[in-house]
């Protein structure tokens, strides 16, 4: 009966909505470039040449050349890997320590919880962007701190939905059994209660993928993180900014667009997951 | 015979992903003036479908297949959208289950009968606020003048109910629909928002349609009563006749199942079965597979109106 | 008026979080604040001199105290790269963003609650879908890439935005008399309409590239509690009242579908304030996530952590703002206690 159900929304959500489909398409191609992007690149994405500097889009160079005579195509496929490693991590660092701290905050309660919720909320009334900049600075300006500082900032997402699903699972008959079995609370928790609450939390997971890569590349917009050669989006876009008053657009659009595709792909795969799971949401 | 509300024949099928929903077929019923007319019937069998479709509220998924609502002299079914919006509130007033949630939850409640009032009543605006405290005073909510000002939280659901009353009656309207007004209030609140409804209904002469799943409630407090099964209205008589000759086998299983006080829980039964399910393809009589009495003609169309007596009519090929 | 004191009060755990955690941020993380201050030709005894100068060689606790004695004093510190103190460069470039952030916010609530409004009542048509389209395409875009979009194709090739140089183009223009330090404002009072109208033009692609992402969440939510609201048994009873189709929409569902839309409010103040930074670095605006950039990019400590605190006080009082607002609306809010 639930195995039906499960596949009729499999089947809504895949088969009706095509959109998902497509999306899923799609990160799988961005997803192969993140990970053979050098082998799938024309050209070295840091190679210089001087007489191809800032050449419009052409049958060589489809996506045209920088100002530095660099492949933009190359340099933009194999910039996935970064951008999309980068929230990738910070999203599995929030995810794993999210439901350790909300479920800890909601299985014990009491001080545990209170001065888990007062951090989240802490972490919370920093608009999240600012705070990110903010821990990069302190921290140093790594990839690693852009990582880390994406994944604090996510932090209270999965902390507070967490907590409220273990806190209801808490009460539940078959967890009451096992607490009043003389079972431990960490075994408890890993058998009975975290299993249940993996699914929604990995809807919660993708609808937060895009977000993760807008942070990062944003921050590396500014100039954080990321070095210049490097080739990431974020960086791309602002590199090209500055060509922008002559009108060479090829250096900013292509990374730019790479961006966008890649956020509205996870962001329809987390609608579509989402419907899956719960098709009285569908909105 | 020209009642204030008229029904014939109406029949009505939603349209839905899933099928048509046949939620009305071939309902007939009429309203004199001032008559409380009761509506009874499982949940499930139709009787809200039918009171929105009097007041033209029905989901947009709704579709008159046939019949016509009459009111007073205006075909509900033909008539615009703003004439019947002309009408509502004004000659024909509505008043619902969960009065909670019924009301506006950030308006004060005077304020939310004086909607009603400005737009229907030919009341000027430094007159509103005293029509209004009347309309809350008619109701007998006591200190009318502090109530105007309460939201519908600071109100219990009796209270609220009786403040749902008051904007039905602030333009006296010839008919009121109440849909279970008073399920889900405790037994004594319902008792006084009864007593209530009658009242009101008798001095105005004015027209009740009562809702209700409570063949107990609807025997004390209607002259006449519907009884409605899937969709179709199976019988029709005045109180006494239903109660004490029922001729229709759902009534009288309806009656069994119905507490009074002289029966014990023991010699309550439940009705057998359950409501068809209105999607698939209906026998001519939606009862008949629940049935003791079945025969053979019951899958015979059209399925008759038989009278038993004066006033008392059944759907029935073998009635009681 | 009791609510409104306990809504204050609420913040002041807020506000203490925040302190903490712009002390920490620069205090206690690996980062040697001294090294920066002394600047790259140092060497470790001016490293200690500036050490002991600045209270890094006491104690973290102290080092709070006196972090906490500064702050009611009004002092943040200096700032390595302008030489003033850092509270007087934010407050000098503080209306600038708050000008940028009212105008984007202005937009996005413009076309966003009709939109959703729109759409909700309306569900399934075209209309409906192309709201949804537009919002979850909206979402998915970067302020700065919007930014630079928008001056490509409005400056660049139709040529109808003035060159983005930032607040006024200052060869043409000379900023109004500073009063309240928004040129829009400022030119109003001095009453030059030539002024006004060439930092309103200046406005308008920075506040549409910022507005754009706070657009989705609230055109989002407007359809959703719209929906709702008109779905309702009070929207139900309006109707039974034969009440007009406006009253209907304005009165009943629209106030009740504004109860939500202000609660998301909040997560919308953070977006715009955080993309706030991006949006001033790409049009040259000279507000204070402009500021902070250099600061951050110079490690400019002093600067970054004054920046960082000022924007999560502005967020902690945004909220307060709408939360009072969302009072207003509610009674039920209101009379809780
Ligand atoms: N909007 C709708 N769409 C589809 N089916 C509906 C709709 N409204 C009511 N129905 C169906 O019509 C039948 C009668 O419902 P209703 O009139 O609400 O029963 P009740 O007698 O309890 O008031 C039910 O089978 C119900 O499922
Ligand atoms: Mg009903």
């Amino acid at each position: 009966m639930r195995a039906a159900a499960l596949a009729r929304n499999v089947g809504h959500a895949f088969g009706e909505n095509r959109l998902t489909l497509a999306a899923v398409a799609i990160l799988i191609v961005l997803l192969t470039c993140a990970g053979f992007g050098h082998a799938l690149a024309p050209y070295d994405p840091l190679t210089t040449d001087g007489a191809a500097k800032l050449l419009p889009p052409n049958a060589a160079h489809p996506f045209g050349t920088d100002a530095l005579g660099r492949d933009i195509l190359s340099r933009v496929i194999v910039a996935a890997r970064l951008d999309i490693g980068m929230a990738i991590s910070a999203v599995l660092l929030s995810f794993a320590a999210g439901l350790a701290l909300g479920a800890a905050a909601g299985y014990f309660g009491g001080w545990t919880d209170r001065i888990i919720g007062r951090l989240m909320d802490t972490i919370m009334a920093f608009p999240l962007f600012v705070l990110a900049m903010g821990i990069v600075a302190a921290l140093g300006n790594s990839v690693l701190n852009i990582i880390l500082a994406t994944m604090i900032i996510n932090l209270p997402f999965y902390c507070r939905f967490a907590r409220g699903e273990v806190n209801v699972r808490r009460e539940l008959g078959y967890v009451e059994a096992a607490r009043m079995g003389g079972n431990r609370a960490v075994p408890v928790l890993i058998r009975h209660i975290i299993p249940n609450i993996l699914p929604p939390m990995m809807v919660q997971a993708s609808l937060n993928m895009g977000w993760a890569i807008l942070n990062a590349a944003g921050l590396s917009f500014i100039g954080l993180g990321v070095r210049p050669p490097t080739p990431e989006w974020g960086i791309m876009v602002s590199e090209g900014a500055s060509y922008i008053i002559s009108g060479e657009w090829w250096t900013f659009v292509f990374p730019g667009a790479a961006l966008v595709l890649a956020v509205f792909c996870f962001n329809l795969l987390g609608d579509g997951l989402r419907d899956l799971l719960d098709p009285r949401r569908r909105i | 015979m020209t009642g204030q509300l008229q029904i014939d024949r109406l029949s009505l099928v939603f349209r839905t992903r899933h099928g048509a929903v046949r939620a009305l077929e071939d309902v007939s019923l009429s309203i004199e003036r001032g008559e409380i007319l009761g509506v009874v019937g499982e949940s499930g069998s139709g009787k809200s479908v039918l009171a929105y479709a009097v007041i033209g509220l029905q989901d947009p998924a709704a579709e008159v297949l046939g019949g016509r609502i009459l009111f007073g002299g205006l075909d509900m079914l033909a008539a615009s959208e703003q004439a019947r919006a002309d009408v509502r509130g004004r000659e024909l007033a509505m008043i619902f289950q969960s009065p909670r949630t019924a009301l506006n939850p950030i308006r004060k409640v005077g304020r939310q009968i004086e909607d009603i009032l400005r737009q229907h009543a030919n009341v000027s605006s430094g007159e509103l606020r005293r029509h209004a405290i009347n309309a809350l005073a008619r109701v007998r909510i006591p200190d009318p003048e502090r109530r105007y000002h309460a939201y519908p939280f600071e109100l219990s659901g009796g209270m609220c109910q009786r403040v749902m009353i008051a904007m039905a009656l602030a333009c006296s309207p010839f008919l009121l629909i109440a849909d279970e007004p008073t399920t889900g209030l405790d037994v004594t609140t319902q008792a006084v928002i009864m007593d209530l409804i009658r009242d009101l209904s008798r001095s105005a002469r004015m027209s009740t349609l009562l809702i209700t799943h409570d063949l107990g409630l609807a025997g004390e407090y209607c002259d006449r009563i519907a009884v409605m099964h899937a969709g179709h209205v199976v019988e029709v008589a005045s109180v006494e006749k239903l109660l004490d000759h029922p001729a229709h086998p759902y009534t009288q299983q309806l009656l069994g199942a119905t507490p009074t006080p002289q029966s014990t829980i023991e010699g309550l039964t439940a009705i057998p079965g359950q409501l068809p399910d209105l999607r698939h393809d209906l026998p001519a009589c939606r009862f008949s597979a629940r049935c003791a009495r079945r025969v053979a003609a019951c899958e015979e169309r059209p399925l008759p109106w038989v009278s038993i007596g004066p006033d008392h009519l059944v759907r029935c090929q073998v009635p009681l | 008026m009791s609510f409104v004191w306990r809504r204050l009060l609420g913040t002041v755990p807020s506000l203490i979080g925040v302190v903490v955690v712009t002390f920490l941020l620069s205090h206690a993380l690996p980062g040697d604040p001294a090294a920066y201050f002394a600047g790259p030709a140092a060497n470790a005894t001016s490293i200690a001199q500036i050490r002991a100068k600045l209270g890094l060689d006491r104690s973290l606790p102290v080092q709070f105290l006196q972090y906490i004695v500064d702050l009611v004093h009004g002092n943040l510190g200096n700032s390595l790269t302008t030489g003033q103190p850092v509270l007087t460069d934010l407050i000098q470039r503080l209306p600038a963003s708050i000008e940028l952030t009212f105008f984007a916010l202005a937009f996005a609530v413009v076309i966003a609650i009709p939109m959703g409004v729109w759409a909700a009542t309306r569900p399934d048509s075209l209309a409906d879908h192309f709201c949804r389209a537009t919002v979850s395409v909206a979402a998915a875009f970067p302020t700065f890439f919007v930014g630079l979009l928008l001056v490509y194709v409005f400056y660049f090739l139709l040529g109808v935005a003035p060159e983005p140089v930032g607040r006024l183009n200052e060869i043409l223009y000379t900023p109004p008399a500073r009063v309240t330090g928004m040129y829009t404002v400022d030119s109003l009072i001095s009453g030059d309409w030539q002024t006004f109208l060439a930092s309103l033009a200046q406005l308008v692609l920075p506040a549409i590239s910022l507005g754009l992402f706070a657009l989705a969440p609230i055109a989002r939510i407007t359809r959703a509690s719209m929906l709702q609201a008109l779905g309702s048994d009070f929207t139900r009873t309006a109707r039974a009242g034969g009440l007009p189709r406006s009253k209907i929409l304005v009165t009943y569902a629209f106030r009740n579908a504004l109860l939500p839309v202000s609660n998301v409010l909040g997560m919308v103040f953070s977006f715009l304030l955080g993309s706030n930074v991006l949006i001033e670095q790409v049009y040259g605006w000279q507000g204070i996530g402009a500021y902070a950039v250099t600061a951050v990019l110079a490690s400019d400590y002093a600067a970054v952590q004054g920046f960082v605190l000022m924007m999560a006080v502005l967020y902690v009082l945004l909220n307060l703002l709408v939360d009072l607002l969302g009072t207003m609306i509610d009674p039920r809010v209101r009379f809780e206690s």
